[in-house]
């Protein structure tokens, strides 16, 4: 539905080009599209009209006129500037000198705060904290309940006290922390409206009973305009420490991000992607700037890809591709690889020109099939894997009936294997780098080249024939 | 209620604009057009009604700010209108009717089905609900509890069961226990996750093969008010996946004013069947369209 911004740059930018210098004319068309992007990504009306005025100074005059590539130089003062805005570095959480540090969480109904409380605990243990968890939401039926069962999950004490106010809970639920030495107390509050002055009071009075040393307010990542209302009804009330922007696993552009930070003031510190209790991310603005302007994730697929690969392994991969000696047993330990990355529609979401904009839709992404696949590989010999243009008829069936699959289906597993190879004769001079093991991605190149086309409308619906994933699909 | 819901507040917003001033200019016009993306409609329709009204000032046709306000209420009114009103909610030929709930994470589907359940007990029905969330933690026991305090039974699947598997007993208790309506909680679930959409339409094929041949009488997807564009992308999602029937906008209790089901009814038509207004059993009333055009217009 909507194409990348960074695609209807190029499109304004192509009518300009010939012109030689751009006028402010020609800015002002720029920033129409831009204004369109950011309210299509769901950035407040208001925080789009200031953010468009501070690109405009900065955009007419020296700045764009220097460089040679217009269009890039507009997406780069409008990435730069977002960026800014969104938070120029990552912030960490804080602790308190004395301890238990209280964190509390707040909110609107079905944030996401229950399960994010059990997320940062999963976190806070694995950096060897040892948190408690306290549950003072006693209006939401089984909340309490919600939140004993995702403490189990997470192997973190739960601390409630039936019958009691939110804020007697929260008392004693640190000095629990105190006698059974917890270091952290994570304290889930229950959802309420920024206008509903009852409740708004209550988080109020916690506050005062417990010190938080962080309260962090919990907003989903799909909120449209009324983000801004609930990031001020919150922010006035409690004077926030940060955020936890969730449900980023969606495909949501996210702008809310931008309108919370501009009224808010304070930093973006976690995002949620998913349903698992790991995951939860570190906030990174640069990123979150790219998926506003629907220009991809980049960074992050590297990032995953590198903590996934192991490099030493990448490297002889490397090496083996580059003297054609890649063979199936190769093959597995690659669809292994990719495998810990992550689900597939994940990762290939994280590639601009694919995310978002609905291109992956028909390219179902059928984990099942790779499972497959690994079958068939695992019921060949030793010898068949690594040689396998001895594998004639009759191992061809046998390979089919050790695993369950048709013969036909061997064939074909063999033919794209041969086609592999040698497409990746060809790529294997330009990999190298982070990620040797993804030939035949298109587009991973620089985050700013914004030269990522979505596919045409025409296949969107269709698998397009020229993107293969590496173990073919059949 | 609508009155202080909805789309209501847009006109409140447009009227203290227009108040102290006839004179058309491009000024106004651009603050009408941030008074409906400020309400979340979807840029596109507010760009289309802009267009209109431009258009209509151009050739005379809108003469004061009084006759630009009255179009822009006829233009969302036919909107939301093409095709006729909102029908009521489908009631199977022979009970059980079903309905089935469904949308992404969060948007408050538990709560609207059991103030649906209240709502039909109300109307003298006897009413079952599935709880087949059997996934987010304790999601189960919050619609048990739901079906106390509202005094229907509920159908419960343990933790991790196969939700198909709870509708297909709940379907099985719905006809024994001669109940009218049998309402299915489901799982929240992001749009885009393929392997959730088939679970669903797992789901949907259970329904169908014990209703012998027909599918829910409603497949409801309940909006967040507070969601934004990303809204039109889930009723797109979940349309092609269990083609959805209706719409139930929960959480308008709040500021925010769901302007983007104008959008869903336009692009996708598919219609708003309820509202939920609040946290109490009673808090969630018919989408009225009478009562709605009546407080548009007052």
């Amino acid at each position: 539905m909507f194409e990348s911004l960074a695609d209807k740059l190029q499109d304004v930018f192509k009518k300009l080009s010939g012109k030689g210098a751009l006028t402010e004319a020609d800015v002002a068309e720029a920033l129409r599209e831009v204004r369109l992007g950011l309210l299509e990504a769901d950035v407040n009306f208001k925080v789009v009209k200031d953010f468009i005025g501070r690109i405009r100074e900065r955009a007419v005059g020296v700045d764009i006129l220097e460089g040679l590539h217009p269009a890039q130089q507009v997406i780069k003062i409008v990435d730069e500037e977002l960026t800014a805005l969104l938070g120029g570095e990552q912030a960490p959480l804080s602790f308190s000198a004395k301890s238990p540090t209280v964190i509390m969480l707040c909110g609107l109904q079905g944030a996401g705060k229950t399960t994010h409380a059990g997320k940062l605990a999963q976190m806070l243990r694995k950096q060897g904290r040892n948190p408690l968890l306290v549950a003072a939401d006693i209006y939401r039926p089984a909340a309490i309940k919600q939140l004993q069962v995702v403490g189990e999950q997470v192997r973190t004490p739960v601390f409630t006290l039936d019958g009691a106010d939110p804020t007697k809970i929260a008392q004693a639920g640190v000095a629990e922390a105190i006698r059974a030495g917890n270091d952290i107390v994570i304290l889930d509050t229950a959802g309420r409206l920024q206008i509903d002055e009852t409740l708004m009071a209550e988080l109020q009075r916690i506050k005062v009973a417990v010190k938080p040393q962080e309260i962090l307010l919990v907003v989903d990542a799909m909120t449209g305009q009324e983000a801004v209302a609930v990031a001020q009804g919150f922010h006035e009330a409690l004077d926030v420490t940060g955020l936890i922007l969730t449900k980023l696993d969606g495909d949501t552009r996210g702008g809310a991000a931008l309108s919370i930070k501009s009224v808010v003031g304070r930093p973006i510190k976690f995002v949620g992607v998913g349903e698992k209790m790991d995951a939860l991310e570190v906030f990174h603005p640069d990123r979150m700037a790219s998926r506003i302007l629907g220009m991809g994730d980049v960074l992050t697929l590297i990032e995953r890809a590198e903590g996934a690969l192991d490099q030493k392994k990448a490297a002889e991969f490397e090496k083996k591709l580059r003297a054609n000696k890649f063979d199936f047993e190769d093959y597995l330990e690659q669809m292994q690889q990719v495998r810990k990355m992550g689900p597939l529609d994940q990762i290939l979401k994280l590639i601009p020109g694919l995310g978002g904009a609905g291109a992956l839709k028909g390219l179902e992404i059928d984990e099942s099939h790779l499972a497959r696949i690994e079958g068939m590989i695992r019921s060949m010999t030793m010898q068949e894997r690594r040689e396998p243009g001895m594998i004639n008829g009759s191992r061809r069936r046998r390979i089919a009936m050790g695993s369950g699959s048709q013969i036909q289906d061997v064939n074909r597993l063999l033919t794209q294997f041969e086609q592999m190879k040698k497409m990746m004769r060809g790529l294997s001079g330009m990999s190298g780098g982070g990620m040797p093991s993804l030939p035949g991605m298109p587009g991973a190149a620089g985050k700013h080249s914004g030269s990522n086309k979505t596919p045409s409308k025409k296949n969107k619906r269709k698998p397009s024939p020229g993107f293969k994933f590496p173990f073919g699909r059949h | 209620m609508l009155k202080r819901g909805l789309f209501k507040s847009i006109f409140q917003k447009v009227d203290q604009m227009f108040t102290g001033r006839g004179k058309i200019d491009e000024e106004l016009l651009e603050e009408l057009e941030e008074a409906l993306i400020g309400a979340d409609l979807n840029i596109h329709t507010t760009m289309r009604a802009l267009d209109e009204l431009r258009a209509m000032v151009a050739d005379k046709r809108l003469k004061d700010a009084t006759d630009v306000t009255d179009h822009l209420k006829r233009f969302l009114w036919d909107t939301l209108m093409a095709g006729g009103a909102s029908p009521v909610l489908s009631v199977a030929p022979s009970a059980p009717t079903v309905y089935l709930i469904v949308g992404v994470n969060g948007v408050g589907k538990t709560t609207s089905v059991a103030k649906l359940a209240y709502k039909l007990q109300r109307e003298g029905k006897r009413v079952v609900l599935a709880a087949a969330d059997t996934f987010r933690a304790a999601a189960v026991e919050q619609l048990a509890l739901w079906g106390e305090r509202v005094g229907v039974e509920v159908v419960k699947g343990r933790d991790g069961a196969d939700p198909a598997a709870v509708v297909f007993d709940a379907i099985q208790a719905a006809k024994a226990r001669k109940a009218d309506y049998l309402l299915i909680d489901t799982a929240g679930r992001l749009h885009n996750k393929s392997h959730l959409m088939e679970e669903l339409k797992k789901i949907n094929r259970v329904v169908m093969r014990e209703l012998g041949g027909r599918s829910a009488d409603e497949t409801l997807l309940v909006l967040d008010a507070t969601t934004g564009q990303n809204a039109v992308n889930q009723a797109r999602e979940f349309k092609s996946a269990v083609s959805i029937t209706g719409l139930i906008l929960a959480k308008l209790d709040g500021t925010a004013r769901g302007g983007i089901v104008i959008t869903i009814k336009d692009e996708l038509n598919v219609p708003i069947k309820l509202i939920g207004t609040g946290e109490k059993p009673g808090d969630m009333e018919y989408f009225d369209a009478q009562t709605f055009i009546d407080a548009l217009f007052e």
